[in-house]
């Protein structure tokens, strides 16, 4: 019953124009007369007046540290604290609340697994399991990894149209291998990639799964039980929260085996001259004082779009995408990279003949169009591709067609400048 | 920043239509760097004859039109003279030659010919 009313909610499309009151950024008017098209998302999304609120709120009338005070305000602070948790739970339908790490975002959160689950577990020789299409802080963490450890990365390759190489994948496989961790949404090609399957073929082989769900959790709907995701991380600010906290999801086997990842406060149970025990989960995890503030607001940004559907977002994207592929497109000169609309979310980076990707975000921006430009931390990926850069449009719900529009006639006059001749 | 100063007419000319592209057989003097964060690269060969005079100098390199056209300008400004009088072109001298007003993240496609011709003159003679 709850299924089916979750799935006609879903089928309604959202409206852009309505939620767009709640984003007082997007009603900037730059450059003189030029307003916001805030097309780069992939990089961080902007926040709504609740998640701002809300902010204000807390620091106004219930700020304190966090599980010390034996005080009133302290006790607020734990509440909100542990409400925030409780909310990022439900939203990634995890199984229990000690499963949740908040981090400092996706960055730290990988960081915290190569570091603690790897010192452990990885010996030289193993294999990790990456592929061609990662985001720098999904490579590096493991290039650290196999300085300190010997073990191998190996990576899964991406086919012609930017999709995952899936046939590569029971090749790569094998006893040695430790770790499979992959994007769900690739940052620069938009790709959605199929994690069922990669999972299923993982835990076959006896590997663990780490995702980076950096730009999936706040396009798509996460059920981490369903996945069979052994860890899977994300930041705040890329889903309408505040910069400086993300979250890590491990199944609580693996967070119980693994050794704790920063020491200090918080994340000792008790300390002696001669050594400590570590606390209980998810305290272990969090040292020092974590960012409070930011939780909070994290979780009033899971409320907010829980209230739209994550599957409507989606869909609403979907149909942005298609959107800028047939408007680009239709300009001539226009390179996409990654595979055609159906198999991406709201990503859509792409080349322009002649023109530079700096030279392509500069002369949108001075029509007020936010896009990227550049390697977007994926250089492995782009070397693959044989480009330095592109440009990359990036979708929220809150982009409207005519956004799109905009950015297609934009692209347009650029393409004339730059081509006098 | 005004942007349309930033696209105007002396840069997109040295953009298009570039002073001494390619590369200088001969060449006494020669260095290339890139800036890995963009992708620009630029590659400068100088002849730089008994007097300390640079005889010919020519850039090449790929990248966004203001660290191509500034590399144009500066091969353009630099060719004829002595290496002394070029060592003390400053890096806020590079940024008046090129005349548009940037942005910080933009003056390093600007500055990147710049380091490289420094790095060239100071760079052991071929023989």
């Amino acid at each position: 019953m709850t299924a089916s009313k979750t799935a006609t909610k879903a089928l309604r499309p959202l409206d852009p124009e309505a939620l767009r009151a709640d984003f007082p950024i997007l009603a900037s008017v730059l450059h003189g007369n030029m307003p916001l098209a805030y097309l780069d998302n992939a990089a961080t999304t902007q926040r709504p007046r609740q998640v701002i609120q809300r902010l204000v709120d807390v620091y106004e009338k219930q700020y304190a540290n966090v599980h010390r005070g034996i005080h009133w305000l302290s006790d607020q602070s734990t509440d909100l604290y542990e409400e925030a948790r409780e909310k990022v739970r439900a939203f990634i339908n995890a199984h229990q609340r000690e499963e949740i790490i908040f981090t400092h975002g996706t960055t730290e959160g990988i960081n915290l697994v190569a570091r603690t689950w790897g010192d452990a577990h990885v010996k030289a020789g193993d294999e990790i399991l990456l592929s061609e299409m990662e985001h720098h802080s999904n490579i590096v963490p493991w290039q650290q990894l196999a300085a300190r450890t010997g073990c191998l990365l190996r990576y899964i390759p991406i086919t012609g149209e930017g999709l995952l190489d899936l046939e590569a994948l029971p090749g790569l496989l094998g006893p040695r291998t430790r770790l499979v961790a992959v994007t769900a949404l690739s940052n620069v090609l938009g790709t959605i990639n199929p994690l069922e399957e990669i999972v299923r073929q993982a835990h076959a082989a006896g590997a663990v799964v780490l995702i980076d769900a950096a730009q999936s959790a706040p396009h798509l709907p996460t059920d981490v039980q369903a996945l069979g995701a052994d860890f899977l991380a994300f930041s705040g600010h890329k889903l309408l929260g505040p910069s400086g906290v993300g979250v890590l999801y491990g199944r609580r086997e693996l967070l119980d085996s693994m050794p704790p990842f920063l020491g200090g406060g918080s994340m000792i149970r008790r300390v002696k001259l001669d050594g400590f025990e570590p606390a209980d989960l998810p305290a272990k995890f969090e040292a020092g004082t974590p960012p409070i503030v930011p939780a909070i607001g994290l979780g009033t940004a899971l409320d907010y779009l829980s209230r739209i559907g994550m599957q409507a977002i989606h869909e609403h994207e979907r149909l942005l995408t298609e959107r800028a592929h047939e408007v680009l497109s239709a300009l001539g000169g226009v390179h996409f990279l990654g595979p055609s609309p159906e198999h991406k979310g709201g990503i859509v980076s792409f080349t322009v003949e002649g023109i530079h990707a700096h030279d392509v975000a500069q002369l949108l921006d001075r029509e007020g169009i936010a896009i990227r430009a550049g390697h977007h931390c994926a250089m492995p990926l782009h070397k693959r591709l044989g480009i330095t850069a592109s440009a990359r449009a990036s979708f929220y719900f809150y982009n409207t067609p005519s956004e799109i529009d905009h950015l297609g006639a934009a692209l347009s006059r650029a393409q004339r400048l730059m081509r006098r001749k | 920043m005004n942007e349309d100063e930033l696209y105007q007419d002396h840069i997109l000319d040295h953009f298009e239509d570039p002073f001494h592209r390619g590369r200088l057989a001969g060449a006494t003097h020669a260095h290339e760097d890139d800036n890995p964060l963009c992708g620009d690269s630029v590659h400068i060969d100088l002849a730089i004859d008994d007097q300390g005079r640079i005889a010919e100098a020519w850039f090449d390199g790929d990248g966004c039109c203001i660290s191509q056209a500034a590399a144009s300008m500066l091969v353009q400004r630099v060719e004829g003279r002595h290496v002394d009088e070029v060592r003390g072109f400053s890096a806020d001298d590079m940024l008046a030659l090129f005349r548009a007003r940037l942005t910080p993240n933009r003056q390093k496609c600007c500055l990147l010919c710049w380091k490289v011709l420094q790095a060239a003159i100071y760079s052991p003679r071929r023989p």
